[in-house]
């Protein structure tokens, strides 16, 4: 026989709705506060492209189109113009990639397909932590380790070797797009290390089996079927270090030398979108000067928003198709 | 096929009698039509254009347990969920007709307040990650209940055929438990809110026969403090526990009656050609 | 040599490779931190976490108050930040629709793609120019406008991953809609979410460029929120590209500290991340 209760539960009501009781229920309450916070979020967007467009306007109407065009950098006319930053920018993203693709597809496909699962997971760990360093800890590395290493021994021997192409000719300091480039590269491996490796791993075992069922060497079944498979998230991990490479600031500004100047030397000192807003922001005298910095700003951004968009889209078609 | 009280009578696990089990369904039998606790009217309901249930008409008697039986997919879960407007939590979903309980439309009450009223038991078991106590004292607590609970905890766990097997581990996990004893405690949890209707969606289709019987028990034994409806895929548990049993197919309920005259003498095609096991 | 045996050494080649390439990506952590541990290791005393700036090519001195400015930016940041992304995420995940929450998730991905120079810029514009000077108030919005995105899209994830049999658990039982997102949904979520809080918060802590033109830097002790604020990334930028040797040391020191501090945060909520999901299964 069930025991009788003794403690009772307060007794329910077959209470009507009413907006007030749904009010005083709480729910009506919550979602309009966690609406608010959200579009909070929305606001903090809007007004940062809002702000850019605005205290930038000063410059865009004396510069127009041109601004991209131009090369001047001149504070007593305060002439500026965007190419050796967009240059300089592009560039060491370019290098960053050149080093880190190859080195990093590479990584991810041994962590994915080879290693065992327990080393595969702790590399990986430290892999991520990587991408945990602060910016200026890789720039104070970078400063006193990279650029002696490079002027002393690499440069002059990409000098001795190759120095009659334009692009190792001039003097060989140490900063410069090459060394902007090298530690670009650092710190972009982890991302394509991590992010390639995800999309590998998501590739059905049916692949890889199907084409060693055909015969196909271990590499060829990793090259020949997983990798086309996984291809698009790949891709995505390298549009997100590249999104990534081109705002970088502080490691950057560190080693490339800061000059702004358009050479085809790897060897020559440089200037990026980035760096030259770190460095020259805080003191900017004239407004014509600061509103040009931030026109650099909101050429970054959008930039970087379009790329990052772009890699999104990858990586999400990656997760919806089912196959190449 | 019919079903043999003699089958049920020496069905192992049970110390209910067969003269208290005779007693039980004919007292459920006299409560038809004198009372309704929980009743559907005309219902229907659509997953957005899709049609799920139809015309869907049944009352349950108060202290009395219901069986729902059908093929899969034919709509008696849905029935029930909507019972308790759980199935408001899915998106793009529509219910036209009634739900009453006491004579009193589910649609016009304070949702939260009806799902104290009426509870529900889940296909798996769905304890909380919180300890086997915090499990049984949510409900009570959410409902505004202040205070020490530990001898409510301990009358819902006796209730639940659960008390002997926790006393010991009250603030161990819930998840520490096997899946028959879980789903043993998410019933105390229910019925530690003294609800006027359970509702149960296959509450033993993950259980292996023993926590099956155990959970049959139960069911028994808490039909007196309350009213069950259970969808059920065994028609083998609808014919030992249920007073009586509402046959679905394709969204329709095609017969409800008394559990007794379902499977032995059902007068629908459709209804004999199920329990006789000629589809589903 | 046959096609075969060709085949076969290609394959051994480059799977050399891709170990190759493993070896030299991991083996960077660990470059990093050897040289860090040693040259920092070497500059790290007392003075250091005691004692003021000194001048330019004065030798000595320490960096106290750019570690009290450090935890007043992160601090005031998280006071904003975690908030704001917490809430919006539980918006995101319990309570939107389709298109809203479609379009917030997608700003928020977004805002965390914005270089931090850039986020530095809308600080500068929106705390610095009415204020007219440097602050840790402008620090801090530009740190927490960094740690909202995170934030939000760490908590939509977690508490997207508590299964909606436990929602329904507590709704059947009568528990209106919020009281189950803060009584079931959220606990059962919450080592994921503080994982990612502090993951967050570690990264700020790191963040150099949003704050060369927001808190500036600071010689002397900073009052209140005020006043230009020192912090421990400002200094190691400042100081690594001085041309004196005294601060070269103490720029080692700091970044060893401020690498020790990042480090740390991320193995401990990893370790709060696996402890909490072991917990859930039971």
């Amino acid at each position: 026989m069930p025991s009788s209760v003794a403690v009772s539960v307060p007794p329910a009501t077959g209470a009507k709705a009413t907006f007030f009781s749904r009010l005083k229920g709480g729910d009506q309450v919550a979602y309009l506060i966690t609406l608010l916070f959200a579009s909070i979020v929305l606001l903090i967007a809007v007004l940062i492209v809002f702000v850019l467009w605005q205290e930038s306007t000063i410059a865009r109407h004396k510069f127009g189109l041109g601004f991209f065009t131009s090369s001047a950098w001149d504070h007593n006319e305060d002439n500026y113009g965007a190419l050796p930053f967009i240059y300089g920018t592009l560039l060491t993203s370019f290098l960053a990639l050149l080093f880190a693709v190859p080195l990093g597809v590479g990584a991810a496909i041994f962590l994915a397909e080879l290693a065992p699962p327990k080393i595969s997971n702790a590399l990986t760990f430290m892999v991520e932590l990587l991408a945990a360093v602060p910016s200026v800890i890789y720039g104070l590395l970078a400063i006193f380790t990279l650029v002696p290493l490079l002027r002393d021994y690499v440069e002059p021997a990409l000098k001795a070797t190759l120095g009659f192409t334009p692009l190792f000719s001039g003097a060989a300091y140490g900063v410069g797009y090459l060394a902007a480039g090298a530690v670009l590269a650092i710190m972009t491996f982890p991302f394509i290390i991590s992010v390639s490796r995800e999309a590998l791993l998501d590739v059905p075992r049916e692949q890889r089996e199907a084409a060693l069922a055909l015969g196909a060497t271990r590499w060829e079944a990793t090259w020949q079927a997983v990798v086309p498979f996984a291809k698009l998230g790949i891709m995505g991990s390298i549009f997100l270090g590249l999104a990534r490479a081109l705002g970088e600031t502080m490691a950057v500004t560190m080693v490339i030398g800061n000059v702004p100047r358009i050479s085809a030397s790897l060897l020559s000192s440089g200037y990026t979108i980035a760096s030259v807003i770190a460095n020259e922001f805080a003191e900017a005298s004239s407004d014509i000067f600061r509103e040009s910095l931030i026109f650099l700003a909101l050429v970054l951004f959008l930039l970087t928003i379009v790329i990052n968009g772009a890699a999104r889209l990858l990586i999400i078609a990656t997760t919806r198709k089912g196959s190449t | 096929m019919s079903v043999d009280k003699e089958k049920m009578a020496t069905a192992p696990q049970r110390n209910i009698s067969m003269a208290s089990m005779e007693t039980l369904h004919s007292a459920g039998a006299q409560q038809t039509g004198l009372a309704t606790k929980i009743e559907a009217r005309n219902l229907n309901f659509y997953y957005g254009t899709y049609k799920a249930l139809s015309e869907i008409s049944l009352a349950v008697a108060p202290n009395s347990v219901t069986a729902l039986i059908g093929p899969s997919g034919c709509g008696k879960s849905t029935f029930l969920r909507t019972l308790n407007r759980i199935s408001e939590t899915i998106k793009n979903t529509r219910v036209e007709g009634e739900v009453l309980l006491d004579g009193v439309s589910i649609m016009d009450s304070d949702v939260t307040a009806l799902r104290r009223r009426v509870g529900m038991v889940f296909q798996r078991p769905n304890p909380f990650p919180k300890s086997i106590f915090d499990n049984i004292a949510y409900g009570p607590r959410i409902n505004g209940m202040k205070g020490k609970m530990d001898e409510l905890v301990e009358n819902a766990l006796r209730r639940g055929a659960l008390w002997e097997e926790v006393k010991d581990k009250l603030n161990k996990s819930a998840y520490a438990l096997s899946g028959g004893q879980q789903q043993r405690l998410c019933i105390a949890r229910a019925m530690a809110v003294e609800p006027e209707v359970i509702l149960m969606d296959e509450p033993c289709s993950a259980l292996d026969p023993i926590a099956t019987a155990k959970i049959e028990e139960l069911i028994f034994n808490i039909k007196s403090q309350t009213t069950v409806v259970i969808v059920t895929h065994n028609m083998q548990q609808a014919a030992r526990i249920a007073d009586k049993t509402g046959f679905f197919l394709m969204g329709k309920m095609i017969e409800f009656g008394p559990t007794d005259v379902i499977f032995k003498n059902p007068s629908k095609k459709e209804t004999e050609d199920y329990i006789t096991g000629r589809f589903g | 040599m046959s096609r075969l045996a060709w085949r076969n050494f290609v394959n051994n080649v480059m799977l050399s490779l891709t170990a190759v390439c493993t070896f030299l990506t991991v083996s960077t952590l660990f470059l990093i931190l050897g040289y860090l541990v040693y040259n920092g290791g070497k500059s790290l005393d007392w003075n250091f976490f005691t004692q003021l700036p000194k001048g330019p090519g004065e030798v000595g001195g320490g960096m106290a108050n750019a570690i009290v400015g450090t935890a007043k930016l992160v601090g005031l940041a998280s006071v904003i930040g975690i908030p704001i992304g917490f809430i919006a995420g539980i918006y995101l995940s319990e309570f939107g629709g389709i298109t809203f929450p479609f379009i917030i998730r997608y700003i928020a991905d977004l805002l965390n793609g914005v270089p931090s120079i850039v986020v530095g810029i809308f600080a500068y514009a929106v705390v610095v120019l009415p204020l007219k000077h440097f602050s840790a108030w402008a620090g801090s919005v530009a740190l927490a406008v960094m740690l909202i995105p995170v934030v939000v899209r760490n908590t939509e994830q977690f508490l997207q991953s508590v299964p909606q049999s436990l929602r329904e658990g507590a709704l059947s039982l009568g528990a209106s809609k919020w009281r189950t997102i803060v009584t079931v949904v959220v606990p059962a979520s919450i080592s994921g979410i503080l994982t990612g809080i502090i993951l967050g918060v570690a990264r700020i802590a790191g963040e150099t460029a949003p704050l060369i033109f927001t808190s500036f830097g600071n010689q002397f002790w900073s009052s209140g929120f005020n006043e230009p604020t020192s912090s421990l990334p400002v200094m190691v930028y400042n100081y690594a590209i001085s041309p004196y040797d005294d601060w070269h040391r103490q720029a080692w020191a700091a970044g060893l500290v401020l690498l020790a501090l990042v480090l740390v945060s991320n193995i401990l909520a990893r370790g709060i991340l696996a402890r909490g999901v072991a917990a859930n299964r039971g």
